[in-house]
């Protein structure tokens, strides 16, 4: 049984030959079972005629192809702009809720508390009608810069309060100011345990540029309700199903890549999760 | 400010805060319902099981809420599917943060001692039995900080479903704005609505963690 995670082992026995036949069964069971809902699932799919080729035949238009393209670079281009401008401000908040002044300490802190508790529609309406009347793109951007500026300045703060004591503690004791402490000690050392964070962060930032579809910035989501309403037959299955493999993949693909920065930060003895520390 | 004491716009305003709250409530009560079932599933003996509940999971984290109610709102009606949209917004709520829900309680079930789950089989305890009357209640009480964050966050992600037809606080403010008012002053009063709502989570949340606390 050395394939068994570590949560397996500690709930339950390695199987004997009864307990292994039990297992087997339910695993016939439930295999049973969620074929059944994909069968049911694809039938009623089947039934309502959502393969019907004429539904997906809108695919194949350069015109809904380029569409789509569009689409998804509008997503990419507000993600990057917010993704950038959220970690910068959340530097900034961060630095200011570790600031020795109290009144810089009290600001940052409502700032973000506030930005934090909003529900990001809500603002992004907001800013859309009154700070940039019909231009969708930088009410977006931002809105998600200020909601998820208030959540990395959360990650990176705590990721600094996690470190040792001691690390800063000596660098005082060698006679550094605290920007030294802060630039050479505390960010090089808090950065490599609060990266998967920061990155799992910029998965929901990604995920929040759909809300554009509601103020009509046209990313990928409105893209493809454009589609869904302007193809025959409406087809509006197809296109979720085309535009979600889309988000999903762009989202797996940066939660891989933080979870590869989490493998490559647990390598070697000298690195410091914040669990560990 | 004084928009909200306008004509009807009190009662406007009301209806959108009770609908927000029972919005969250039951797609709450179903998220807890379905993560559970889910991490039950992702840590259960059974291969089909756990790769069924990976995939579930992956799928509902990954898919941006929006998409999730653009899918259910627009989708379901051509399967023939006809729900009022109140029911349709709790089922997008429901599978998008059941899913959160399940990972959480999953990362919290790896933080019970060894000890306990082993203890409980040594008397005989069957895998359902460990995982119900002695894993998943001290898995609980470590869950509640983060299980904190995910239902602030429910309220917070249910302003959506305004933008789907049902008349919640984000309706409210687009009517009202629809209707001519100086967007800040709904601003205001809506944002107030919201963080009363966050507010009153967050401190059910730290009493739960402070009625719970075990001393390990």
């Amino acid at each position: 049984m050395s394939t068994r995670t570590a949560t397996a082992t500690v709930l339950f026995d390695t199987p004997g030959p009864k307990a292994r036949f039990r297992y087997r069964l339910f695993g016939i069971l439930s295999l049973i079972a969620i074929a059944g809902l994909g069968w049911y699932v694809w039938a009623k799919l089947d039934a309502a005629g959502q393969f019907d080729p004429q539904l997906w035949d809108a695919f194949q238009y350069t015109a809904v192809q380029q569409r789509i393209l569009d689409g998804m670079l509008a997503t990419l281009k507000a993600f990057a702009l917010a993704g950038v401008l959220s970690i910068a401000l959340g530097a900034l908040l961060a630095a200011g809720r570790l600031s020795d002044h109290l009144p810089v300490r009290a600001v940052s802190s409502a700032v973000v508390q506030f930005f934090r508790a909003m529900p990001l529609l809500i603002m992004i309406f907001a800013l859309y009608h009154a700070v940039f009347p019909s231009k969708p793109m930088p009410a977006l951007v931002l809105g998600l810069t200020l909601y998820n500026g208030a959540v990395q300045a959360e990650i990176m703060r705590t990721g600094i309060l996690a470190l040792p004591r001691g690390q800063g503690e000596a660098a005082y004791a060698l006679g550094m100011g605290k920007t030294q402490v802060m630039t050479l000690i505390l960010v090089p050392q808090a950065v490599r345990s609060m990266l998967p964070a920061m990155i799992g962060q910029l998965v929901v930032t990604l995920k929040d540029t759909s809300l554009g579809f509601v103020i009509t910035y046209p990313e990928l989501l409105y893209a493809g309700k454009l589609i869904a309403s302007n193809s025959t037959g409406y087809p509006y299955i197809p296109v979720v199903i085309v535009v979600g493999t889309l988000y999903i993949g762009l989202c797996l693909a940066l939660t891989g890549l933080a979870k590869w920065l989490e493998a490559r930060g647990r390598r070697g003895a000298n690195r410091r999760t914040p669990a560990a520390a | 400010m004084g928009i909200l004491f306008e004509g009807d716009n009190f009662a406007l305003f009301r209806d959108g805060f009770l609908q927000t709250i029972e919005l969250s409530a039951v797609s709450a009560l179903l998220a807890l319902l379905l993560g559970t079932v889910l991490a039950a599933f992702r840590v259960s003996p059974v291969p089909a099981l756990r790769v069924f509940g990976t995939v579930w999971v992956n799928t509902f984290r990954n898919t941006p809420l929006t998409l999730l109610f653009f899918a259910v709102v627009f989708g379901l009606p051509r399967l023939d599917v006809h729900f009022d949209n109140f029911t349709l917004a709790v089922i997008a709520l429901s599978a998008y943060t059941g899913s959160f829900v399940c990972e959480v309680l999953r990362a919290g079930i790896n933080t019970v001692p060894f000890g306990q789950a082993e203890a409980a089989r040594s008397l005989g305890m069957s895998f359902g039995q460990t995982l119900l009357h002695v894993v998943l209640p001290q898995a609980a009480r470590t869950v509640l900080p983060p299980m904190s964050s995910i239902f602030i966050a429910l309220p917070r992600n249910s302003a959506i479903a305004g933008a789907f037809s049902v008349a919640e606080l984000y309706s409210v403010q687009a009517t009202l704005s629809d209707k001519g008012y100086d967007i800040l002053a709904i601003f205001f009063w809506v944002a107030l609505a919201y963080l009363l709502v966050s507010f009153t989570v967050g401190g059910v949340f730290r009493f739960l963690e402070s009625r719970l606390a075990v001393v390990r």
